[in-house]
């Protein structure tokens, strides 16, 4: 039975499939910031004008879609590991044991927001 | 998320044991001894990189706020651009981006390995170690040029 409604795709499967694409997503975007980098006279210019192209600004995009989803499933996946009441239980003690589900929803819940004011930083950065 | 090892120590098992009083122990054998206390179980070199790799990943959720500040800089202004050009800032600046760069080339490198992995290449015993060993060889390799780049 499935118990867990915080994760991202709602079952194991979906969550490794976008974790995966997410992660292609992003190791294409390094390579290419690399590619833009690797020119040492970069300037300014060339730089704004790059990102005020289109597909920059979707690649962006994607890539800072990527971020959010492929954070949210990997601190999803640390928080069920680790935040549970018998880990804290084990190294905290039982105080902590017994409050390890608000702990660890609290921690979501924190991520979450982190996460998504990523993306609208994001968003105001390349369209700003 | 992971495969092998990490799937039976650390994945699912604590939930089982966690979400009662050893419910699962129970059902099987009441004298049967139960260990899940991570820090006493050897961590053979596979373990201890997906560990390393979680924690990166972790800390580089924190470390996105550097990069965006980056971009957010670089793409405001001449003066900005030239402020934030890593190769010219103070040493402070350069540590805080050189760590956050660190950490992205491993947690990059090591899942780079972990798609390889998936796709069947060294799924055994001795290829799991031999390929943890390579991307570790690997990300430290790129850690220092990333170094060197700065500095």
């Amino acid at each position: 039975m499935v118990t867990a409604v915080t994760n991202l795709g709602r079952s194991g499967l979906s969550d490794w499939l976008i974790q995966r694409v997410s992660a292609v997503v992003l190791l294409a975007y390094i390579v290419f910031l690399l590619i833009v980098m690797a020119d040492s006279s970069l300037d300014y210019g060339q730089w704004h004008e790059l990102f005020a192209q289109t597909w920059v600004r979707i690649f962006s995009l994607a890539a800072l879609l990527s971020i959010a989803m492929h954070a949210w499933i990997g601190i999803w996946c640390v928080a069920t590991d680790y935040l549970t009441p018998y880990v804290l239980n084990l190294k905290l003690g039982p105080f902590f044991g017994s409050k390890a589900t608000v702990l660890r929803l609290s921690f979501l819940a924190a991520s979450a927001i982190v996460l998504f004011t990523y993306v609208v930083w994001g968003i105001q950065i390349l369209w700003s | 998320m992971h495969n092998g090892f990490l799937l039976i120590f650390n994945c699912r098992l604590p939930y089982c044991l966690g979400s009662g009083p050893n419910k699962c122990d129970k059902t099987v054998n009441d004298k049967r001894p139960v260990n899940m206390d991570f820090g006493t179980i050897h961590m053979p070199l596979p373990a201890l990189a997906s560990i390393t790799h979680r924690i990166t990943g972790v800390f580089l959720v924190a470390g996105t706020a550097v990069l965006l500040y980056l971009l957010d800089e670089s793409l405001a202004s001449e003066a900005q651009f030239d402020a934030v050009r890593v190769t010219a800032s103070s040493a402070l600046f350069k540590l805080v981006v050189f760590v956050v760069l660190a950490g992205l080339i491993y947690h990059t490198v090591l899942g780079v390995k972990h798609m390889i992995m998936d796709l069947g290449v060294g799924e055994s015993l001795e290829g799991g170690i031999a390929g943890t060993k390579i991307s570790i060889a690997l990300s430290a390799v790129l850690i220092v040029l990333m170094g060197v780049w700065i500095w």
